[in-house]
């Protein structure tokens, strides 16, 4: 992978456009980050140094900002994300025999990534559909009213598509 | 007729801004443009609107915090974070009635003198925050954003603000550092984000349901929509959400003088199974429990702080006869041990402390002293941090210890 980081066109004109939105540019890092995030798949220490640069502060306030946030990610995920919620809604729901699923069908425990790259998995907490418990995303994609016969398919499905 | 924003939804295409309007959406706006922003904060106020992010704080009282003349910026921030468990009904709105937010939006702007508002959206609202963000394209492509909104003189830009991932930026001034670029830890209050919020101006932060039900309030008027659930100081309809061991989990759209008893049996459907109801989590995980002989209770702000517990957000989450309560109880301090923000030593420490107390009780080998120093703990959390996230923990933890003491006891290795 080259050292290189640059936005795309795309990406570079979301970026110009996002820093007419705020009143300072410290307020545009969230969003930028989603942006770098977006392009470069992960954010490592290259990618922050770009963003830093392009928003003209300083490489640790950007670091500071990016460490507190779970979604920003510093290493590369697998192709398919999974995030299983296991709080409370999907526990009373049965999360625990959906998480048995996981260990059986990908042997993968929280935050593990497989060793052919494609699966990262990891449990979080409630992503706000507690009506339709227990539910995962799949690559931001939420899937409801999982069951055990379902789950298996979903990630034998995903398996296949690899 | 008890329903406002839910009127439509099993409509296909509700989310449209054609639809909207169809239904009579923007008619609202057209109404308070022809009245002075004082009188549609004043309708506000009569509504006794009250904040639908938890708090329950009036939301026209808020408004009139904001100073008329400031020569700063004002804004209006929208907290679509939504993250207390066991509530879902702002991605609802989101993804289903969004131009309701948006009408709601510039009409509270309008009332407060407001020409930016930022709504900030949590970072796993993927699905919600496209829909939101085709909501607000249509309503901009329509000029009802933007300069000069239907030829009124009144301009507003509204901006979305997707989170990263962190419960505590749903706590307002969490949200609003957050928003400025920084890592989400709350503020010291006071200065209240009204006289200083965010990039140091004045600022109303309201939740997206609050906003949403404006619309229905400018267009009824205030006396018409308290009567829609009379109830002293809790007038008016909300969105309830019910979640767990029913048979119909969901929103449901209620006049606020529903009982719990209502919301459980008359609209979800009753227990699943057709168990016994254990316990409930009345209004998400931050909130103490009830037991079964208490659900007779008015779902309102009022009612259930008389009973020691609060209507949050309205995350009501059933749980029913077999449950395990120790293993709850671990997955609810779990919960805030994870997102505990770390900046105040009791609520870091804390939250920590409970949860390995609690899985120690649960792997059975605990002993009776980790019960009371759970209590304790607990004890030592509350009003002692910069933000109440540190209570959220202990209130209910407390209640869930004090209530199901039988069941932790059963556990320990020194049980009688
Ligand atoms: C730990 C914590 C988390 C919160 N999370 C949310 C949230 O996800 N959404 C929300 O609207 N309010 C949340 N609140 C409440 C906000 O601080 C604030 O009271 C609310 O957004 C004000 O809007 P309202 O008056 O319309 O309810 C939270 C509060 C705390 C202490
Ligand atoms: S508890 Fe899983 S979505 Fe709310």
């Amino acid at each position: 992978m080259s050292n290189e980081r640059k936005f795309s066109p795309e990406t570079e004109a979301q970026f110009q456009k996002l820093l007419t939105r705020y009143p300072t540019r410290l307020a545009a890092l969230i969003p930028t980050l989603w942006l770098g995030q977006e392009e470069f798949g992960h954010l490592d220490r290259t990618a922050l140094a770009y963003v830093a640069e392009r928003l003209e502060l300083p490489m640790s306030q950007v670091v500071n900002t990016c460490t507190f946030y779970t979604m920003f990610t510093p290493v590369a995920r697998g192709k398919f994300h999974i995030e299983l919620c296991t709080n409370v809604a999907c526990w009373l729901r049965g999360c625990r025999e959906i998480q048995q699923v996981v260990e059986d069908e990908l042997g993968l425990k929280h935050k593990q990534t497989s060793a052919d790259g494609m699966f990262t998995y990891e449990e979080v907490e409630c992503l706000a559909a507690c009506d339709k418990a227990p539910m995962c995303q799949v690559n931001g994609a939420d899937t409801y009213n999982l069951t055990p016969e379902s789950f298996r398919e979903l990630i034998r499905g995903l398996k296949s598509k690899g | 007729m008890t329903k406002l924003l839910t009127k439509h939804i099993h409509e296909s295409g509700c989310e449209t801004l054609n639809f909207y309007v169809a239904h009579g959406g923007y008619s609202a706006l057209k109404k308070a443009f022809k009245m002075k922003p004082e009188e549609v904060m004043e309708e506000v106020k009569k509504a006794s609107l009250r904040g639908r992010g938890g708090a329950g704080f009036p939301a026209g009282i808020k408004w009139s915090f904001v100073p008329k003349d400031s020569d700063k910026p004002k804004y209006l921030v929208v907290n679509a974070d939504e993250s207390e468990p066991g509530t879902f009904k702002d991605r609802l709105i989101l993804e289903k009635m969004a131009h309701y937010l948006l009408e709601g939006i510039i009409i509270s702007s309008y009332a407060v003198g407001i020409h930016h508002c930022y709504i900030y959206v949590r970072g796993e609202f993927w699905e919600p925050v496209k829909a939101l963000q085709k909501a607000l394209e249509e309503a901009y492509s329509r000029g009802y954003f933007g300069k000069n909104i239907l030829g009124s003189g009144f301009d507003l830009e509204c901006t979305i603000h997707r989170g990263a991932g962190a419960y505590i930026c749903g706590e307002e001034t969490g949200l609003l550092e957050s928003l400025e670029g920084k890592p989400g830890r709350p503020r010291n209050k006071p200065p209240f984000p009204a006289l200083i919020g965010a990039f140091g101006c004045p600022t109303v932060v309201n939740n997206v349901e609050t906003i949403a039900y404006v619309p229905s309030i400018i267009e009824l008027g205030a006396e018409k929509y308290l009567q829609m659930g009379p109830h002293q100081n809790n007038g008016g309809v909300k969105m309830y959400c019910i979640s767990g061991h029913v048979k119909k989990p969901g929103v449901y759209e209620l006049p606020m003088n529903t009982t719990l008893r209502q919301l459980i049996y008359d609209h979800a459907g009753g227990i699943l199974g057709d168990r016994e109801l254990k316990m409930v989590i009345p209004g998400g995980s931050s909130t103490p429990i009830l037991m079964p002989d208490q659900i007779d209770v008015m779902m309102d702000f009022d009612e259930l702080k008389k009973l020691g517990t609060f209507l949050g957000s309205a995350g009501t989450m059933i749980v029913a006869e077999g449950t395990d309560i120790v293993e709850l109880a671990a997955v609810i301090a779990k919960f805030y041990a994870h997102e505990s923000c770390g900046q105040c030593t009791p609520c870091r420490e804390g939250t920590d402390w409970i949860y390995q107390l609690v899985l120690k009780i649960h792997a059975g080998e605990g002993t009776k002293a980790d019960i009371d120093r759970i209590l304790d703990i607990c004890n030592n959390m509350k009003g002692q941090t910069i933000c109440v996230l540190s209570d959220a923990l202990a209130d209910p933890m407390k209640s869930i210890v004090t209530k199901f003491r039988h069941e932790f006891e059963a556990r320990v290795v020194d049980a009688a």
